[in-house]
């Protein structure tokens, strides 16, 4: 049976409870895999070696959880991430010990940055030997800590049930975040206690999920007696599950909502209530909304400087609440009158509850005005593909519904502007860290999660470049993912600041030069490569991508090479002083 | 009116913190992990096991305006490993820091030192033609203040610890 086929088996299994459910001696290889079991963790992302071979030793008999071998475990920390955006369950990484470990280093940053929760298995050298600069040796307890929610070291197999279902309960509960787990060698060899206890105790770890009355009270007072309120929805809205109940809000009392990156999907972009994505390339009436509005209620945001631009003149007109689990968030960048530590999914209804719905008749004149005034461009050419007419065929060729996973850089903010985000959990990108090489892997761990779902990946040939090889994992599992090359033959985002401020010194962000040929790579690796030079190719080549099913398609799209990403507000700018398009 | 900036900058001051954690080396890496990488100061920290098993009391002493202390003490509350975390400043506390500090001590000067030393109620704990060590705790003024007396002489040797504190109980004076 090939491994596609056992995949798929594997999702439709029903769950069978773990080996021993009562107390019982196992080593730490049976005491790992019985929790992860005890867990409900269906799928893993790993890749062997030397300080984790008894694990893999055990998994070779397991049939209930699939582990997907990655080429790379920086792509297998992507995969993972990508299945905790799409699920909100936990992605689950296997690495070795050294090189093993450091390799996931990208991908968990990347993680902490967004939020996302992953717990991490590093393999480390027995006990007895850490510190002695061992084969395969890392601190990578140390090399994670500040990129981490939380990691443990595992110095007694007793504590090893303990530690790991801690550590799933870190990652998950209040702001989720990565968790790491060093598994020393000896740990997975000895024999230990597994008590199938699911009960976690950590004293020192209680997130605030509940919202303070008299602040939940003042925000309901401003946001009724608001004249141009105005939502700013964040990542929180997706983390915390809050969608319906921002939706029924904003519908209720017909306030406008923007959304920052990682809220995209967190509130349907077809409603009448949505302004679109705000900050650096936010839309206009975003930018001027979050400008000129005199309550902000943001929601699970974080005031990032992509967001924000220039902070004083961020908003200069508003008196701002903030809801938020993570209280450091609170005050951080941005002074707020109402600060609310809870639950974006709890508080919001609260709010909601206790709120009149404020007269903002005048307020959706403006909005309306500067919607018309300024709508996204989609420039249309019929020689060359432009790269907003590729984003805009994406979304008509998925009709808005599919799983979409991009890269950094132009082609990122491309498709969060032009691909209608109608979803919530459906937009993969690394918001925070800006991660090149996120999207392909990313999109592939989704794809894992909802085989039944039709998976985008949108990326450059920049960012595919990073994590190519993965074609591999993709083709031996027969994932029908669709790989979207925005190739203008440079590093695009890199390429417009140095045209805008650096006099067009095009310094080494060209890739014209050395680039592959994208359908022949594709071939290699047993995936179909497609090329498109034109808007007509560029549909043909979409529909037969859309036809296939069994296998990668990587698209080739060469688009106009010097198109520029706008709206933008530049670096250090107030959000209002946006540059709209080419001088 | 404009509410967006950041809050006017109040008086930098200094804030001494207690932060109770559980007792592993971890738990201190990461507390000092929050200041080199969000860029706080630390002017002085000590760590030694506590009261209840497994638990440990850190004293932190670092300066600040106010936005800036209420970031500190959310990011260290935010570390799983942190049981609780009190700014003392604005409560009534006592803190004390131990300093040992070796002195050339001529003939001719050792009396005098001896004197500065009494002074300050310290101790003398060691004695060597020429040298003198001695102990002294109190607060950070106060050995300050103690330094600058003794530095005349010449100091040769220095140590001394972060600060350690706990919240007062009784209000009167000791």
């Amino acid at each position: 049976m090939d491994n596609a086929k056992a995949h798929k088996l594997k999702k439709n299994k029903k769950k069978e409870p773990p080996e021993d459910s009562g107390p019982s001696v196992l080593n730490g290889a049976g005491i790992l895999i019985n929790t992860l079991q005890d867990l409900e963790v269906d799928t893993i992302f790993g890749y062997p070696g030397g300080a984790v071979l008894p694990l893999y030793d055990k998994l070779f008999d397991n049939h209930d959880i699939n582990h997907v071998l990655v080429r790379h475990e920086q792509a297998g920390t992507h995969a993972a991430d990508g299945y905790a955006r799409v699920t909100g369950k936990p992605g689950v990484v296997l690495a070795t010990s050294g090189p093993g470990g450091t390799n996931t280093v990208t991908g968990i940053a990347t993680a902490a940055m967004d939020s996302i929760p992953l717990v991490v298995f590093t393999g480390q050298v027995p006990t007895d030997l850490i510190g002695n600069d061992a084969f395969q040796e890392a601190d990578i307890v140390g090399i994670t800590r500040p990129i981490t929610k939380h990691n443990y070291l595992v110095d007694d197999v007793n504590d090893l049930e303990q530690v790991i279902r801690k550590a799933f309960h870190v990652a998950t509960s209040g702001r989720p975040g990565p968790v790491l787990v060093d598994l020393p060698k000896d740990m997975l060899k000895t024999e230990g206690h597994y008590s199938g206890l699911r009960k976690v105790s950590i004293p020192s770890y209680s997130p605030t999920e509940k919202g303070h009355f008299s602040q939940i009270k003042k925000a309901a007072e401003l946001l009724s007696d608001a004249e141009k309120p105005l939502i700013y929805a964040g990542g929180g809205v997706v983390l915390g599950k809050a969608w319906n109940e921002l939706t029924a809000m904003a519908e209720r009392h017909n306030i406008p909502v923007t959304t920052t990156l990682m809220g995209l999907g967190g509130f349907p972009e077809g409603k009448p209530q949505a302004l679109g994505m705000l900050g650096m390339h936010g839309t206009y009436t975003a930018n001027m909304a979050t400008t000129e509005c005199d309550v902000l209620l943001a929601v699970g945001a974080r005031f990032d400087d992509r967001v924000t631009g220039n902070l004083e003149g961020f908003s200069p007109h508003s008196k701002k609440i903030h809801i938020d689990i993570d209280p450091t968030n609170i005050g951080k960048n941005v002074a707020v009158e109402v600060p609310i530590v809870g639950d974006v999914k709890q508080v919001l209804p609260e709010i909601d509850e206790k709120m009149e719905t404020p007269n903002t008749d005048k307020w959706w004149q403006v909005l309306n005005q500067w919607q018309e005034d300024h709508p996204l461009k989609v420039p249309e050419t019929e020689d060359t593909i432009k790269p907003q007419q590729m984003i805009e065929a994406i979304s008509d060729a998925t009709n808005g519904d599919a799983i979409v996973a991009t890269d950094v850089g132009q082609h990122q903010m491309w498709t969060a502007q032009h691909y209608t985000f109608n979803h919530p959990r459906s937009f993969l990108s690394s918001g925070g860290l800006g991660t090149m090489g996120y999207g392909f892997p990313a999109a592939m761990g989704a794809a894992f999660a909802h085989p039944d779902r039709t998976v985008v990946c949108i990326t450059g040939d920049g960012g595919f470049q990073m994590t190519p090889y993965e074609l591999s994992t993709a083709v031996e599992h027969e994932i029908p993912l669709k790989i979207a090359i925005m190739n203008n033959q440079c590093l695009g985002m890199v390429r417009q600041w140095q045209e805008l401020f650096y006099d067009e010194r095009y310094s080494h962000s060209i890739l014209k030069k050395g680039n592959p040929d994208f359908v022949k790579l594709a071939e290699s690796y047993g995936a179909v490569g497609l090329r498109a030079t034109t808007p007509k190719e560029m549909d043909d080549i979409l529909q037969q991508a859309m036809e296939i099913n069994d296998k990668p398609v990587v698209m080739d799209f060469h688009v106009e090479e010097h198109e520029n990403c706008y709206p933008m507000v530049p670096a250090g700018a107030a959000l209002n002083e946006m540059v709209l398009e080419d001088k | 009116m404009n509410t967006t900036q950041k809050p006017v900058q109040t008086k930098e001051q200094k804030h001494t913190l207690s932060v109770v954690v559980s007792y592993n080396l971890n738990a201190l890496s990461r507390i000092i992990g929050i200041f080199s990488s969000k860029g706080f100061e630390i002017d002085s920290i000590s760590f030694g096991s506590g009261k209840e098993s497994g638990l440990a009391r850190i004293t932190i002493t670092t300066h600040g305006d106010e936005q800036i202390i209420e970031q500190i003490t959310k990011q260290l509350h935010k570390i799983i490993d942190v049981v609780t975390v009190a700014d003392l400043t604005y409560e009534s506390f006592v803190e004390r820091e131990l300093a040992l500090v070796k002195v050339k001590a001529s003939n001719s000067a050792r009396s005098e030192i001896m004197q500065i030393t009494q002074v300050f109620r310290a101790k003398v704990i060691d004695i060597s033609p020429g040298k003198l060590s001695i102990e002294i705790t109190g607060n950070r003024d106060k050995i300050d203040a103690f330094i600058g007396m003794v530095r005349p002489f010449g100091i040769i040797e220095l140590a001394r610890t972060g600060s350690v504190a706990l919240k007062r109980e009784f209000n009167g004076s000791v």
